[in-house]
């Protein structure tokens, strides 16, 4: 049941990030470079929708509280950040849209997935020093939610209660999708360019 | 073009609540991890071992959390791997069913060509290094833009909050010095 779950959830998770166009490193160049944020918009949109239905879910007792997932905070989470939002820049690919865009027929993505093989791979063999160094350890009580979800095994850090302030997030991330412009620096007036 | 955004962000979002509905938060980065831990495993059978009480390797990081890691490449029918597996599947038949990439852009991406030329050697170099910095970053931080960004912001979680934040911090001077041009 697990598999078959996985099948339809990864198979239409590959087949919308292709349709949104984050497969295509076109997309992900204009919205890095602030000159086309299409699919800034898409993104915050889908954050916001994900939230909505979630806690809204949670709140009406369809959706169970225990699938919530949260990863923890330590100083290593801004560092990896910093790093995969290089590479995410400079290749065109984060770790999803880079295998899906290999599947796709794009050479240049094959190449990404042996590149982040042996980047995962060097991550394996330094994670020791990484640990020594401190820079894993939890800060601001590691795993947490900014508000208390009810019936979550995950603490909140304000005092708020976790669900509702999730919907109020959600709704301010779609607000925020309706609101960004689309173009932002580069030329407005500039003629719809052949995407693929 | 891609699809309009408001469908694109509705269905991508209903991706996501889906994920969290019947399973768990949607996450790729690990299986990068996986799938070296499976690779070393059939170079050096002593890689992963089973124990009493599961799994566990002779590296730290695949050992980590009671042997995690170790189980699920020990088992590469699990959720997890199989899903970015569908993922590529999903993704290819999409393409296919919208007619392909055409030839030029398979190689390397107009606003690839547009900055730096025709060149395939240096676009492939590229995309090998931006891959290792990726993955070796989303190890670090503990998930990429899936796991961290989409998944952890939509929960509320701080540590996804933080994620993005870095991410966007290095990506857009990046993405603004080396992409002048368009494509």
């Amino acid at each position: 049941m697990q598999l078959i779950l996985a099948i339809l959830i990864g198979g239409a998770f590959g087949a919308v990030l292709d349709r949104i166009g984050a497969t295509n490193p076109n997309w992900i160049g204009r919205m890095l470079s602030l000159k086309h944020l299409h699919l800034m918009k898409t993104i915050l949109l889908a954050i916001g929708t994900g939230s909505i239905l979630m806690f809204g879910g949670q709140m009406l007792g369809f959706v169970d509280v225990g699938h919530m997932s949260v990863k923890a905070a330590y100083a290593g989470v801004f560092i990896g950040g910093l790093l995969l939002g290089a590479g995410w820049a400079a290749s065109g690919f984060c770790p999803g849209t880079g295998v899906c865009a290999a599947a796709s027929g794009r050479k240049d993505a094959w190449f990404f997935i042996a590149g982040g093989l042996l980047g995962a791979a060097a991550y394996m063999a330094t994670y020791p020093m990484w640990k020594a160094s401190g820079l894993l350890d939890n800060v601001a009580g590691g795993k947490v939610t900014l508000g208390s979800v009810p019936g979550s095994k995950f603490d909140g850090i304000l005092a708020m209660q976790g669900d509702i302030l999730g919907i109020v997030l959600g709704l301010g991330f779609v607000v925020i999708a309706f609101i960004l412009p689309e173009r932002l620096l580069g030329d407005a007036s500039g003629a719809e360019l052949p995407a693929e | 073009m891609p699809l309009n955004w408001k469908t694109g962000g509705l269905l991508l979002g209903f991706v996501f609540f889906l994920a969290v509905l019947l399973v768990k938060p949607i996450g790729v980065s690990t299986q990068f991890v996986i799938l070296d831990g499976i690779v070393a495993d059939t170079l050096n059978p002593d890689f992963i071992t089973k124990t009493d009480e599961g799994y566990t390797s002779t590296n730290a990081y695949m050992a980590k959390s009671n042997g995690k890691y170790a189980k699920n490449a020990s088992n590469p029918l699990n959720y997890s791997f199989v899903f970015v597996l569908a993922m590529m599947a999903g993704a290819f038949l999409s393409t296919m069913a919208r007619g392909g990439i055409d030839r030029a852009e398979r190689t390397m991406p107009a606003i690839w060509r547009a900055n730096f030329g025709d060149g395939a050697g240096r676009r492939y170099a590229m995309a090998f290094v931006g891959g290792f910095v990726v993955l070796y970053g989303a190890r670090l931080a503990g998930g990429c833009t899936s796991g961290h960004m989409m998944s952890g912001m939509m929960q509320t979680s701080i540590s996804g909050y933080i994620f993005t934040l870095g991410a966007f911090a290095a990506a857009i001077p990046v993405s603004l010095m080396m992409f002048k041009k368009e494509g």
